[in-house]
């Protein structure tokens, strides 16, 4: 017999982020609010980290609100509805359900039912690697509009009496929509993982653990490595990603690395010898380090606030727990 | 090429000046990073980094804690590039 020849799809061949669309927790929760359990004290917060304040939500608020609010701007910002919607992914470390996928119940409280939908554990690197996949997935012609969330609820995950890591963290959601364009938007991913660091950036015990008594888990980092690992393994990737997409330095106008710390924020830009006309994001400020939302909040602000205009070309790079990295240059909404 | 503790100990006060805006010759061998130079957990890694760099040597993220006077740093990096 004659095997037919199978009929593979194809895309368009550039896209761009055409909306986005961010909803920070409605509380701001101050470093004299929650020094004491550390033995800490604003000073000392606001000289190792750059956080004044950190967004956080209330109880009544979890993750799947805010990623909602976040999705149903985004799609608003990119003049579409949820109907144009054919594919929906969710980066987040904080939805606690093993299954199913929030990605599928956004889709359908947006209205965009029955997009593809599916949740991806990149933490802080997460809304990166999202844009990479949504940029492929229209390339390839396997969705037309893709809907890319980065969503956390923090405050969920951790232990106020923790040093390492609990101090730094807000609650919030990003979002933008993915779809095609007539020049080019997003640059290459440069993205890669070291899971030989894993245990740097990590959740105290599996959820297996609590059935036996271990209580709900929280994050620890190794916070001095992973700032190392941060600036000057990550500094190199970031220029990865501006070597692919045939750019430099000065053709950037915002750099918006994840909020991690601003203290790791100003030595990457001393070690990627950054132009000062670049805008830099610092929304870790007041915001705090909202992991995979981080990027999107931080991209929302700067434009909202017109740091930055449409058109601009930014450098994102994302970077956590994994340890996992992703970095593209893109052209902004 | 091995370094002298000399000069390990010019380079390290080089790193040490940039990183703090403190002069070079603040920066001897009997000095405290915390308690002399008011160097921070995160400050002490970009000197450790930049250090690495300069003096083509290793230093491991858990051996950091036991470097807690510049004579130590000279010591460990004298002895790590040999």
């Amino acid at each position: 017999m004659t095997r037919p020849t199978l009929t593979q799809s194809t895309g368009p061949a550039h896209t761009r982020i055409l909306g986005i669309g961010g909803v920070r927790g409605e509380n701001l929760v101050t470093n004299d609010e929650i020094a004491g359990p550390i033995d800490s004290s604003d000073e000392w917060i606001r000289q190792r980290t750059g956080i004044v304040t950190r967004a956080r939500a209330g109880a009544e608020t979890d993750v799947l609100d805010l990623a909602e609010q976040a999705a149903r701007r985004a799609v608003e910002h990119a003049g579409l509805t949820g109907a144009d919607i054919d594919a929906v992914i969710l980066s987040t470390v904080t939805y606690f359900h093993q299954t199913p996928a929030g990605a599928a119940i956004i889709a359908d409280r947006i209205g965009a039912t029955p997009a593809a939908a599916f949740d991806i554990s990149a933490a802080c690197a997460g809304y990166c690697y999202g844009i990479g996949q949504a940029d492929a997935l229209v390339r390839s012609g396997a969705a037309r509009h893709v809907l890319v969330i980065g969503a956390e609820k923090m405050s969920d995950f951790i232990d106020p009496t923790d040093r390492s890591i609990s101090f730094l963290l807000g609650d919030g959601a990003g979002a933008v929509v993915i779809g095609p364009s007539d020049t080019p938007g997003i640059g290459p991913t440069v993205w890669g993982s070291d899971g030989g660091q894993a245990q740097a950036i990590r959740q105290t015990h599996s959820w297996k653990e609590t059935q036996t008594g271990a209580g709900w888990p929280t994050l620890r980092q190794e916070g001095q490595s992973v700032f190392k690992w941060a600036v000057w393994q990550m500094a190199p990737v970031a220029q990865k990603a501006m070597d692919a997409a045939g750019v430099t330095a000065d053709d950037i106008e915002a750099f918006i690395p994840h909020q991690a710390n601003m203290r790791i924020i100003d030595q990457m830009i001393k070690q990627l010898k950054l132009p000062e006309t670049v805008v830099v994001a610092r929304d870790i400020a007041d915001t705090g380090n909202t992991s995979a939302a981080s990027i999107p909040l931080a991209t929302e602000r700067l434009l909202r606030e017109g740091k930055v205009s449409s058109g601009a070309l930014a450098l994102q790079i994302g970077f956590g727990a994994g340890l996992v990295y992703a970095a593209q240059v893109v052209v902004l909404p | 090429m091995a370094y002298s503790e000399q000069d390990i100990l010019a380079g390290l006060a080089e790193i040490v000046s940039e990183e703090t805006g403190l002069p070079t010759d603040a920066v001897q061998v009997e000095k405290s990073f915390t308690d002399d130079l008011d160097i921070d957990s995160l400050s002490m890694m970009t000197i450790v980094t930049l250090a690495e760099e300069k003096f083509d040597v290793r230093i491991p993220d858990d051996e950091v804690k036991n470097l807690a006077t510049v004579g130590d740093a000279v010591s460990f990096i004298a002895n790590a590039q040999s």
